[in-house]
Protein backbone atom coordinates (compact mmCIF):
# COMPACT_ATOMS: atom_id res chain seq x y z
CA UNK A 1 0.00 0.00 0.00
CA UNK A 2 1.18 3.35 -0.69
CA UNK A 3 2.12 5.47 2.09
CA UNK A 4 3.14 9.22 1.23
CA UNK A 5 5.66 11.06 3.34
CA UNK A 6 4.17 14.80 3.79
CA UNK A 7 6.32 18.04 4.43
CA UNK A 8 4.95 20.27 7.56
CA UNK A 9 7.50 22.34 7.83
CA UNK A 10 11.01 21.73 9.51
CA UNK A 11 8.91 20.60 12.61
CA UNK A 12 6.95 17.65 11.39
CA UNK A 13 6.56 14.52 9.35
CA UNK A 14 3.12 13.42 8.29
CA UNK A 15 3.40 9.78 7.20
CA UNK A 16 -0.13 9.90 5.31
CA UNK A 17 -1.41 6.03 5.06
CA UNK A 18 -4.85 7.23 2.60
CA UNK A 19 -7.14 10.38 2.25
CA UNK A 20 -10.44 8.46 3.35
CA UNK A 21 -11.61 7.26 7.07
CA UNK A 22 -10.91 3.94 7.27
CA UNK A 23 -10.67 1.58 9.98
CA UNK A 24 -7.72 0.02 8.50
CA UNK A 25 -6.10 2.99 7.90
CA UNK A 26 -6.78 3.77 11.55
CA UNK A 27 -5.22 0.56 12.41
CA UNK A 28 -1.92 1.40 10.32
CA UNK A 29 -1.34 4.34 12.06
CA UNK A 30 -1.85 3.47 15.47
CA UNK A 31 0.01 0.49 14.74
CA UNK A 32 3.05 3.02 13.81
CA UNK A 33 2.05 5.56 16.29
CA UNK A 34 2.67 2.47 19.03
CA UNK A 35 6.09 1.80 16.99
CA UNK A 36 7.54 5.15 16.96
CA UNK A 37 7.05 5.86 20.56
CA UNK A 38 8.90 2.19 21.57
CA UNK A 39 11.66 3.11 19.48
CA UNK A 40 12.35 6.64 21.12
CA UNK A 41 13.93 7.83 17.57
CA UNK A 42 16.26 10.68 18.66
CA UNK A 43 14.84 14.37 18.10
CA UNK A 44 11.07 12.92 18.24
CA UNK A 45 8.99 14.92 20.35
CA UNK A 46 5.74 13.44 20.11
CA UNK A 47 3.26 11.73 18.04
CA UNK A 48 -0.38 12.21 17.03
CA UNK A 49 -2.58 9.72 15.60
CA UNK A 50 -5.08 11.21 13.22
CA UNK A 51 -7.91 8.91 11.13
CA UNK A 52 -5.76 8.81 8.38
CA UNK A 53 -2.27 10.18 9.02
CA UNK A 54 0.41 9.89 12.06
CA UNK A 55 2.20 13.19 12.63
CA UNK A 56 5.64 12.86 13.84
CA UNK A 57 6.38 16.03 15.52
CA UNK A 58 10.46 17.14 15.84
CA UNK A 59 13.29 19.12 17.07
CA UNK A 60 14.34 20.21 13.78
CA UNK A 61 18.40 21.02 16.59
CA UNK A 62 18.51 17.55 17.24
CA UNK A 63 17.16 15.61 14.32
CA UNK A 64 16.41 16.88 10.46
CA UNK A 65 13.02 15.74 8.76
CA UNK A 66 15.29 13.44 5.86
CA UNK A 67 16.84 11.34 8.76
CA UNK A 68 13.59 11.05 10.60
CA UNK A 69 11.69 9.97 7.22
CA UNK A 70 13.86 7.31 6.63
CA UNK A 71 14.25 6.25 10.64
CA UNK A 72 9.95 5.88 10.13
CA UNK A 73 9.78 3.92 6.79
CA UNK A 74 12.58 1.47 7.95
CA UNK A 75 10.09 0.88 10.98
CA UNK A 76 7.08 0.81 8.47
CA UNK A 77 9.19 -2.14 6.78
CA UNK A 78 10.77 -3.47 9.38
CA UNK A 79 8.93 -2.92 12.70
CA UNK A 80 7.17 -5.65 14.49
CA UNK A 81 4.33 -3.84 15.99
CA UNK A 82 1.31 -6.56 17.34
CA UNK A 83 -1.16 -4.60 17.64
CA UNK A 84 -1.73 -2.87 20.69
CA UNK A 85 -4.41 -4.26 23.12
CA UNK A 86 -7.18 -1.40 23.75
CA UNK A 87 -9.58 -0.75 26.51
CA UNK A 88 -13.38 -1.25 25.67
CA UNK A 89 -15.34 1.47 28.00
CA UNK A 90 -19.06 0.92 29.07
CA UNK A 91 -20.06 4.87 28.72
CA UNK A 92 -23.78 5.56 30.96
CA UNK A 93 -25.22 7.89 28.23
CA UNK A 94 -28.89 9.62 29.33
CA UNK A 95 -30.95 9.72 25.90
CA UNK A 96 -34.53 11.07 27.49
CA UNK A 97 -35.94 13.92 25.89
CA UNK A 98 -34.55 16.18 28.69
CA UNK A 99 -30.81 15.47 28.06
CA UNK A 100 -31.45 14.51 24.68
CA UNK A 101 -32.48 17.83 22.49
CA UNK A 102 -31.78 16.95 19.60
CA UNK A 103 -33.10 13.52 19.06
CA UNK A 104 -36.68 13.89 18.21
CA UNK A 105 -34.69 15.59 15.33
CA UNK A 106 -32.63 12.90 14.17
CA UNK A 107 -35.46 10.24 14.33
CA UNK A 108 -37.91 12.75 12.20
CA UNK A 109 -34.46 13.26 9.64
CA UNK A 110 -33.62 9.30 9.70
CA UNK A 111 -37.51 7.63 9.46
CA UNK A 112 -37.06 6.12 12.56
CA UNK A 113 -38.76 5.96 16.32
CA UNK A 114 -36.28 7.88 19.07
CA UNK A 115 -36.13 4.29 20.20
CA UNK A 116 -34.90 2.91 16.89
CA UNK A 117 -32.30 6.04 17.17
CA UNK A 118 -31.19 5.00 20.79
CA UNK A 119 -31.23 1.53 20.38
CA UNK A 120 -28.81 1.84 16.88
CA UNK A 121 -26.25 4.03 18.62
CA UNK A 122 -26.02 2.51 22.23
CA UNK A 123 -26.17 -1.62 22.93
CA UNK A 124 -25.94 -2.30 19.21
CA UNK A 125 -22.76 -0.42 18.34
CA UNK A 126 -19.08 -1.09 19.27
CA UNK A 127 -17.43 2.25 18.22
CA UNK A 128 -13.25 2.62 17.42
CA UNK A 129 -11.47 5.78 19.23
CA UNK A 130 -10.35 7.49 15.91
CA UNK A 131 -8.43 10.34 17.32
CA UNK A 132 -8.68 12.82 20.23
CA UNK A 133 -8.69 16.22 19.36
CA UNK A 134 -10.03 19.43 18.24
CA UNK A 135 -10.11 20.28 22.07
CA UNK A 136 -9.08 18.61 24.39
CA UNK A 137 -10.03 15.22 25.15
CA UNK A 138 -13.01 14.94 22.23
CA UNK A 139 -12.83 11.46 21.14
CA UNK A 140 -14.15 10.87 16.97
CA UNK A 141 -15.63 7.79 17.08
CA UNK A 142 -17.19 5.17 14.49
CA UNK A 143 -18.35 3.86 12.89
CA UNK A 144 -22.04 4.96 13.22
CA UNK A 145 -24.70 2.48 11.76
CA UNK A 146 -25.84 3.69 8.58
CA UNK A 147 -29.28 4.57 9.35
CA UNK A 148 -27.90 7.45 11.58
CA UNK A 149 -25.58 8.95 9.14
CA UNK A 150 -26.50 12.48 8.99
CA UNK A 151 -24.61 16.14 7.86
CA UNK A 152 -23.88 18.54 10.45
CA UNK A 153 -26.52 20.60 11.68
CA UNK A 154 -27.11 23.49 9.00
CA UNK A 155 -26.88 25.90 12.31
CA UNK A 156 -23.80 25.29 14.80
CA UNK A 157 -24.73 26.09 18.24
CA UNK A 158 -22.58 28.51 20.60
CA UNK A 159 -22.52 26.74 23.60
CA UNK A 160 -22.81 22.92 23.80
CA UNK A 161 -22.75 22.02 27.24
CA UNK A 162 -20.32 18.99 28.34
CA UNK A 163 -21.25 15.24 28.47
CA UNK A 164 -22.99 15.97 25.66
CA UNK A 165 -22.82 12.46 23.07
CA UNK A 166 -23.58 13.57 19.61
CA UNK A 167 -23.52 12.50 16.19
CA UNK A 168 -22.44 13.59 12.67
CA UNK A 169 -21.26 12.31 9.08
CA UNK A 170 -20.58 8.57 10.31
CA UNK A 171 -19.01 9.65 13.97
CA UNK A 172 -20.07 10.00 17.39
CA UNK A 173 -18.23 11.88 19.91
CA UNK A 174 -18.62 13.47 23.47
CA UNK A 175 -18.31 17.01 24.00
CA UNK A 176 -15.66 16.85 26.90
CA UNK A 177 -16.16 20.88 27.55
CA UNK A 178 -18.70 23.27 26.86
CA UNK A 179 -17.93 24.73 23.46
CA UNK A 180 -19.45 25.79 19.97
CA UNK A 181 -20.62 22.92 18.14
CA UNK A 182 -22.35 21.81 15.35
CA UNK A 183 -23.25 18.36 16.02
CA UNK A 184 -26.61 16.64 16.82
CA UNK A 185 -27.12 16.25 20.29
CA UNK A 186 -28.96 12.38 21.33
CA UNK A 187 -27.80 12.00 24.74
CA UNK A 188 -25.62 13.34 27.70
CA UNK A 189 -23.33 11.53 29.08
CA UNK A 190 -22.83 11.90 33.38
CA UNK A 191 -18.57 10.85 32.80
CA UNK A 192 -16.43 13.60 32.80
CA UNK A 193 -14.15 12.79 29.54
CA UNK A 194 -11.25 15.18 30.26
CA UNK A 195 -9.91 15.60 34.21
CA UNK A 196 -6.64 17.46 35.10
CA UNK A 197 -6.32 15.77 38.25
CA UNK A 198 -5.84 12.67 35.72
CA UNK A 199 -2.60 11.60 35.30
CA UNK A 200 -3.77 10.84 31.89
CA UNK A 201 -6.19 13.52 31.37
CA UNK A 202 -8.52 12.11 28.76
CA UNK A 203 -10.55 9.03 29.34
CA UNK A 204 -10.32 7.58 26.11
CA UNK A 205 -6.99 7.07 23.59
CA UNK A 206 -6.61 6.63 19.66
CA UNK A 207 -7.19 2.94 19.46
CA UNK A 208 -9.76 2.49 22.52
CA UNK A 209 -13.64 0.92 22.11
CA UNK A 210 -16.80 2.74 23.36
CA UNK A 211 -19.84 1.36 23.60
CA UNK A 212 -23.01 3.18 25.33
CA UNK A 213 -24.96 1.71 27.84
CA UNK A 214 -28.38 3.87 27.89
CA UNK A 215 -29.54 4.63 31.64
CA UNK A 216 -32.64 6.89 33.09
CA UNK A 217 -32.25 10.09 34.41
CA UNK A 218 -32.62 8.97 37.92
CA UNK A 219 -29.34 6.61 37.26
CA UNK A 220 -28.11 9.62 35.04
CA UNK A 221 -28.45 11.75 38.33
CA UNK A 222 -26.66 9.34 40.65
CA UNK A 223 -23.63 8.75 38.66
CA UNK A 224 -23.36 12.27 37.92
CA UNK A 225 -23.56 12.72 42.22
CA UNK A 226 -20.73 9.90 42.06
CA UNK A 227 -18.54 11.28 39.45
CA UNK A 228 -18.68 14.65 41.23
CA UNK A 229 -17.76 12.69 44.99
CA UNK A 230 -14.75 11.07 42.88
CA UNK A 231 -17.00 7.97 43.74
CA UNK A 232 -17.42 6.53 40.43
CA UNK A 233 -15.12 4.57 37.71
CA UNK A 234 -16.20 4.15 33.98
CA UNK A 235 -16.72 0.33 33.52
CA UNK A 236 -14.31 -0.94 30.86
CA UNK A 237 -12.05 -4.22 30.36
CA UNK A 238 -9.05 -5.09 27.81
CA UNK A 239 -9.92 -6.52 24.72
CA UNK A 240 -7.48 -8.04 22.37
CA UNK A 241 -6.94 -6.25 19.34
CA UNK B 1 3.17 37.58 53.08
CA UNK B 2 3.58 35.47 49.65
CA UNK B 3 6.00 37.47 47.26
CA UNK B 4 3.69 38.79 44.42
CA UNK B 5 2.70 41.25 41.64
CA UNK B 6 -0.38 42.76 42.33
CA UNK B 7 -2.14 43.08 39.02
CA UNK B 8 -3.30 46.75 38.99
CA UNK B 9 -4.54 46.61 35.27
CA UNK B 10 -4.13 43.61 33.55
CA UNK B 11 -3.23 44.82 29.70
CA UNK B 12 -5.45 43.43 26.68
CA UNK B 13 -3.86 40.09 27.04
CA UNK B 14 -1.31 38.79 29.19
CA UNK B 15 -0.81 35.35 30.23
CA UNK B 16 2.13 33.29 31.89
CA UNK B 17 3.64 31.52 29.45
CA UNK B 18 6.51 29.09 29.63
CA UNK B 19 8.58 27.25 26.78
CA UNK B 20 5.04 25.28 25.77
CA UNK B 21 3.17 22.06 26.73
CA UNK B 22 4.86 19.19 24.77
CA UNK B 23 3.50 15.61 24.42
CA UNK B 24 -0.01 16.14 24.76
CA UNK B 25 -1.45 16.69 21.08
CA UNK B 26 -2.47 13.06 20.88
CA UNK B 27 -5.27 13.91 23.55
CA UNK B 28 -6.20 17.41 21.94
CA UNK B 29 -3.96 20.01 24.31
CA UNK B 30 -2.04 22.29 21.91
CA UNK B 31 1.32 23.10 22.84
CA UNK B 32 0.99 26.93 24.06
CA UNK B 33 3.97 28.71 24.91
CA UNK B 34 5.33 32.53 23.50
CA UNK B 35 4.30 33.79 20.39
CA UNK B 36 8.10 35.14 20.35
CA UNK B 37 10.32 32.53 21.58
CA UNK B 38 13.26 34.84 20.89
CA UNK B 39 12.35 37.79 22.77
CA UNK B 40 11.21 35.23 25.62
CA UNK B 41 14.65 34.35 25.93
CA UNK B 42 15.82 37.73 25.73
CA UNK B 43 13.71 38.79 28.50
CA UNK B 44 15.05 35.63 30.51
CA UNK B 45 18.24 35.66 29.61
CA UNK B 46 18.19 39.68 31.26
CA UNK B 47 17.08 38.81 34.72
CA UNK B 48 19.65 35.67 34.98
CA UNK B 49 16.73 33.39 34.85
CA UNK B 50 17.73 29.74 32.78
CA UNK B 51 16.06 30.04 29.29
CA UNK B 52 12.52 27.78 30.36
CA UNK B 53 11.81 30.14 33.14
CA UNK B 54 7.85 31.04 33.27
CA UNK B 55 7.56 34.82 32.34
CA UNK B 56 4.31 37.34 31.46
CA UNK B 57 3.30 37.48 27.53
CA UNK B 58 1.48 40.75 26.79
CA UNK B 59 -0.74 41.41 23.50
CA UNK B 60 -0.78 44.90 22.14
CA UNK B 61 -0.70 46.58 25.90
CA UNK B 62 0.86 45.69 28.69
CA UNK B 63 -0.61 45.66 32.36
CA UNK B 64 0.29 47.81 35.35
CA UNK B 65 1.91 46.06 38.42
CA UNK B 66 2.99 46.59 41.49
CA UNK B 67 5.39 45.01 43.81
CA UNK B 68 4.38 42.84 46.89
CA UNK B 69 8.02 41.74 47.50
CA UNK B 70 10.78 42.55 48.76
CA UNK B 71 12.42 43.77 45.43
CA UNK B 72 11.91 42.24 42.25
CA UNK B 73 14.40 42.12 38.43
CA UNK B 74 12.43 42.49 35.71
CA UNK B 75 13.07 43.28 32.30
CA UNK B 76 11.17 43.64 28.92
CA UNK B 77 12.13 42.36 25.43
CA UNK B 78 10.07 42.02 21.93
CA UNK B 79 8.74 45.52 21.45
CA UNK B 80 9.90 49.29 21.36
CA UNK B 81 7.98 50.30 24.51
CA UNK B 82 9.41 50.54 28.20
CA UNK B 83 8.59 49.85 31.45
CA UNK B 84 7.09 53.26 33.01
CA UNK B 85 8.28 52.81 36.75
CA UNK B 86 5.24 55.26 38.25
CA UNK B 87 6.15 55.76 41.88
CA UNK B 88 9.13 57.83 43.69
CA UNK B 89 11.71 57.81 41.15
CA UNK B 90 9.68 57.92 38.39
CA UNK B 91 11.31 56.89 35.11
CA UNK B 92 11.32 54.67 32.13
CA UNK B 93 13.58 51.93 31.57
CA UNK B 94 13.93 51.12 27.74
CA UNK B 95 13.11 47.19 26.55
CA UNK B 96 16.16 45.22 26.46
CA UNK B 97 17.47 46.28 30.20
CA UNK B 98 16.77 44.86 34.04
CA UNK B 99 16.53 46.27 36.41
CA UNK B 100 15.58 45.94 40.24
CA UNK B 101 12.15 47.78 42.15
CA UNK B 102 11.28 47.56 45.69
CA UNK B 103 7.95 47.02 47.88
CA UNK B 104 4.96 48.94 46.54
CA UNK B 105 6.79 50.28 43.20
CA UNK B 106 4.31 50.57 40.09
CA UNK B 107 5.06 50.34 36.70
CA UNK B 108 3.17 50.13 33.44
CA UNK B 109 3.86 49.00 30.11
CA UNK B 110 1.73 50.87 27.97
CA UNK B 111 1.24 50.30 23.88
CA UNK B 112 3.45 47.66 22.56
CA UNK B 113 3.66 50.01 19.36
CA UNK B 114 5.69 47.52 16.76
CA UNK B 115 4.75 44.46 18.07
CA UNK B 116 2.25 42.19 18.93
CA UNK B 117 3.54 40.71 21.89
CA UNK B 118 6.26 41.39 24.60
CA UNK B 119 7.59 39.60 27.63
CA UNK B 120 8.19 40.68 30.91
CA UNK B 121 10.44 38.10 32.84
CA UNK B 122 11.10 38.53 36.81
CA UNK B 123 14.53 36.83 38.48
CA UNK B 124 13.29 33.74 39.60
CA UNK B 125 9.87 34.09 37.37
CA UNK B 126 6.19 33.12 38.56
CA UNK B 127 5.29 30.48 40.98
CA UNK B 128 2.15 28.76 39.04
CA UNK B 129 1.92 25.15 39.36
CA UNK B 130 3.06 23.21 36.47
CA UNK B 131 0.21 21.27 34.53
CA UNK B 132 0.66 19.04 32.26
CA UNK B 133 4.65 19.75 32.56
CA UNK B 134 4.17 23.37 32.18
CA UNK B 135 2.77 26.72 33.30
CA UNK B 136 1.71 28.20 30.08
CA UNK B 137 -1.58 29.23 29.83
CA UNK B 138 -4.22 27.52 27.68
CA UNK B 139 -7.25 29.76 27.49
CA UNK B 140 -9.51 28.20 25.66
CA UNK B 141 -9.15 24.77 27.65
CA UNK B 142 -8.64 26.94 31.07
CA UNK B 143 -5.35 25.36 31.60
CA UNK B 144 -2.12 26.40 33.30
CA UNK B 145 -0.53 29.80 33.90
CA UNK B 146 -3.08 31.81 36.54
CA UNK B 147 -5.89 29.28 36.96
CA UNK B 148 -5.84 28.93 33.30
CA UNK B 149 -6.56 32.65 32.04
CA UNK B 150 -5.29 35.71 32.06
CA UNK B 151 -4.47 38.44 34.12
CA UNK B 152 -7.17 40.31 35.90
CA UNK B 153 -7.21 43.84 37.87
CA UNK B 154 -7.07 42.51 41.26
CA UNK B 155 -5.01 39.25 40.54
CA UNK B 156 -1.53 38.18 42.49
CA UNK B 157 0.75 36.60 40.62
CA UNK B 158 3.03 34.49 43.03
CA UNK B 159 6.75 35.19 42.86
CA UNK B 160 9.25 32.47 43.18
CA UNK B 161 11.56 34.90 45.04
CA UNK B 162 11.11 37.65 47.91
CA UNK B 163 13.73 39.24 46.80
CA UNK B 164 16.20 40.34 44.00
CA UNK B 165 20.04 39.77 44.25
CA UNK B 166 21.93 42.70 44.60
CA UNK B 167 23.97 42.00 41.52
CA UNK B 168 24.37 44.94 38.81
CA UNK B 169 21.71 45.44 35.64
CA UNK B 170 21.70 43.78 32.64
CA UNK B 171 21.51 45.19 29.12
CA UNK B 172 21.04 43.44 25.28
CA UNK B 173 24.45 44.49 23.50
CA UNK B 174 22.23 46.50 21.57
CA UNK B 175 18.95 46.62 20.54
CA UNK B 176 17.54 43.57 18.66
CA UNK B 177 15.92 43.50 15.29
CA UNK B 178 12.49 42.27 15.46
CA UNK B 179 12.29 42.25 11.82
CA UNK B 180 9.08 43.60 11.36
CA UNK B 181 9.32 44.04 7.16
CA UNK B 182 11.24 40.48 6.45
CA UNK B 183 9.37 38.37 4.39
CA UNK B 184 8.20 35.20 6.14
CA UNK B 185 9.90 31.77 4.73
CA UNK B 186 7.55 28.88 4.45
CA UNK B 187 7.67 25.03 2.93
CA UNK B 188 4.98 24.37 0.97
CA UNK B 189 2.78 21.15 1.27
CA UNK B 190 1.58 19.51 3.30
CA UNK B 191 -1.46 19.92 0.66
CA UNK B 192 -0.62 22.45 -1.73
CA UNK B 193 -1.33 19.70 -4.57
CA UNK B 194 -4.82 20.66 -2.99
CA UNK B 195 -4.31 24.24 -5.00
CA UNK B 196 -3.89 25.27 -8.27
CA UNK B 197 -1.18 26.53 -9.74
CA UNK B 198 -2.31 29.91 -9.67
CA UNK B 199 -3.52 30.07 -6.17
CA UNK B 200 0.04 28.75 -5.54
CA UNK B 201 1.91 31.83 -7.04
CA UNK B 202 -0.92 34.12 -6.06
CA UNK B 203 0.39 33.34 -2.83
CA UNK B 204 3.61 33.32 -3.05
CA UNK B 205 3.73 36.75 -5.05
CA UNK B 206 1.44 38.94 -3.11
CA UNK B 207 0.93 41.30 -0.30
CA UNK B 208 -1.33 40.04 2.68
CA UNK B 209 -2.09 41.85 5.21
CA UNK B 210 -2.68 40.40 9.35
CA UNK B 211 -6.36 41.11 9.93
CA UNK B 212 -7.97 42.48 13.47
CA UNK B 213 -8.72 38.49 13.91
CA UNK B 214 -5.54 37.72 15.34
CA UNK B 215 -5.25 35.48 18.26
CA UNK B 216 -2.87 32.99 19.98
CA UNK B 217 -4.79 30.48 18.00
CA UNK B 218 -4.04 31.93 14.33
CA UNK B 219 -3.34 35.00 12.46
CA UNK B 220 -6.29 35.44 9.48
CA UNK B 221 -4.85 37.48 6.59
CA UNK B 222 -6.36 39.48 4.01
CA UNK B 223 -5.57 39.62 0.54
CA UNK B 224 -5.95 37.83 -2.56
CA UNK B 225 -8.02 34.80 -2.47
CA UNK B 226 -6.57 31.66 -3.02
CA UNK B 227 -8.38 28.81 -5.35
CA UNK B 228 -8.42 25.14 -4.14
CA UNK B 229 -8.02 22.38 -7.15
CA UNK B 230 -10.18 19.67 -4.67
CA UNK B 231 -12.46 21.18 -2.39
CA UNK B 232 -11.74 23.09 0.70
CA UNK B 233 -12.83 20.56 3.07
CA UNK B 234 -10.00 17.26 3.49
CA UNK B 235 -10.06 14.45 5.85
CA UNK B 236 -9.09 15.97 9.28
CA UNK B 237 -5.49 15.66 10.10
CA UNK B 238 -3.24 16.93 12.53
CA UNK B 239 -1.48 20.44 12.68
CA UNK B 240 1.46 22.14 13.49
CA UNK B 241 2.37 25.11 14.64
CA UNK B 242 2.51 27.87 11.28
CA UNK B 243 0.81 25.43 8.90
CA UNK B 244 -1.34 28.20 7.06
CA UNK B 245 -5.00 26.94 6.22
CA UNK B 246 -6.94 28.20 3.65
CA UNK B 247 -10.99 27.73 4.02
CA UNK B 248 -13.60 28.13 2.04
CA UNK B 249 -13.37 31.83 1.71
CA UNK B 250 -9.33 31.19 0.52
CA UNK B 251 -8.31 33.63 2.99
CA UNK B 252 -5.38 31.93 4.50
CA UNK B 253 -5.42 31.91 8.35
CA UNK B 254 -1.82 30.69 9.68
CA UNK B 255 -1.83 28.93 12.80
CA UNK B 256 -0.25 29.98 16.08
CA UNK B 257 0.75 28.25 19.22
CA UNK B 258 -2.68 27.80 20.54
CA UNK B 259 -3.63 26.15 17.72
CA UNK B 260 -6.76 22.97 17.22
CA UNK B 261 -4.68 20.18 17.11
CA UNK B 262 -6.49 18.55 14.34
CA UNK B 263 -8.29 20.69 10.93
CA UNK B 264 -10.23 20.21 8.38
CA UNK B 265 -9.04 22.29 5.93
CA UNK B 266 -6.29 21.92 3.38
CA UNK B 267 -2.79 23.50 4.51
CA UNK B 268 -0.77 24.96 1.42
CA UNK B 269 2.42 25.92 3.36
CA UNK B 270 3.76 25.66 6.90
CA UNK B 271 5.91 28.81 8.55
CA UNK B 272 9.77 27.77 9.33
CA UNK B 273 10.10 27.62 12.65
CA UNK B 274 12.95 30.36 12.79
CA UNK B 275 9.87 32.62 11.10
CA UNK B 276 7.09 31.58 13.74
CA UNK B 277 8.73 34.00 16.11
CA UNK B 278 8.89 37.11 13.05
CA UNK B 279 5.03 36.45 12.42
CA UNK B 280 4.09 36.24 16.11
CA UNK B 281 5.54 39.87 16.32
CA UNK B 282 3.69 40.83 12.98
CA UNK B 283 0.53 43.35 14.48
CA UNK B 284 -2.81 43.48 12.50
CA UNK B 285 -2.85 45.67 9.57
CA UNK B 286 1.15 45.02 8.64
CA UNK B 287 1.70 43.72 5.52
CA UNK B 288 3.24 39.80 5.19
CA UNK B 289 4.92 38.26 1.86
CA UNK B 290 5.71 34.53 1.69
CA UNK B 291 8.74 32.86 0.16
CA UNK B 292 9.11 29.25 -0.64
CA UNK B 293 12.44 27.70 0.97
CA UNK B 294 13.05 23.81 1.16
CA UNK B 295 12.97 21.57 4.45
CA UNK B 296 16.81 21.42 4.54
CA UNK B 297 16.96 24.95 3.85
CA UNK B 298 14.34 25.53 6.57
CA UNK B 299 16.36 23.56 9.30
CA UNK B 300 19.59 24.93 8.73
CA UNK B 301 18.28 28.96 9.39
CA UNK B 302 16.56 27.50 12.22
CA UNK B 303 20.13 26.04 13.59
CA UNK B 304 22.01 29.34 12.36
CA UNK B 305 19.43 31.73 14.44
CA UNK B 306 20.04 29.74 17.52
CA UNK B 307 23.86 30.11 16.80
CA UNK B 308 22.74 33.58 16.66
CA UNK B 309 20.50 34.22 19.33
CA UNK B 310 22.94 32.13 21.95
CA UNK B 311 26.04 34.70 20.21
CA UNK B 312 23.97 37.30 21.00
CA UNK B 313 23.07 36.53 24.78
CA UNK B 314 26.71 35.65 25.29
CA UNK B 315 26.94 39.77 24.80
CA UNK B 316 24.62 40.33 27.19
CA UNK B 317 26.42 43.27 29.36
Amino acid sequence: MNVRFLPAGDTAVIVEFGERIDRLLSDRVLRLSTLVRAANLPGVVETVPTFRTLMVYYDPLATDGASLSAALENLLDNGRGAAQPATLWRIPACYAASHAPDLAVVAQHTGLSTAEVVRLHSASTRYHVYMVGFVPGFPYMGDLPAPLVLPRRADPRVRVPAGSVAIATNMTAIYPQESPGGWHLIGTTPVRLFDLRRPRPALLSPGDAVRFEPVTVREFDAIRAAVAADAYQVPCETIAP
Amino acid sequence: MIPALEVIAPGLHTTVQDRGRIGYQDIGVPPSGPLDRISFNLANALVGNPPATPALEMLLQGPTLKVIAESVRIALAGCSAGIEIRSGNARTIPAGRSVRLVRDEVFRIGALRDSVCAYLAIEGGPDVPLVLGSASTYVRGAIGGLQGRRLQAGDSVPLKLAGADGRDEHALPRQFDLALDQSIRVVLGPQVDHFTDGAVKTFLSSEYTVSTQADRMGYRLAGPALVHAKGYDIVSDGIVTGAIQVPGSGLPIVLMVDHQTIGGYPKIATVISADIPVIGRRKPGRSIRFVAVGMHEAEQLRKDQEAAISEFISRIV
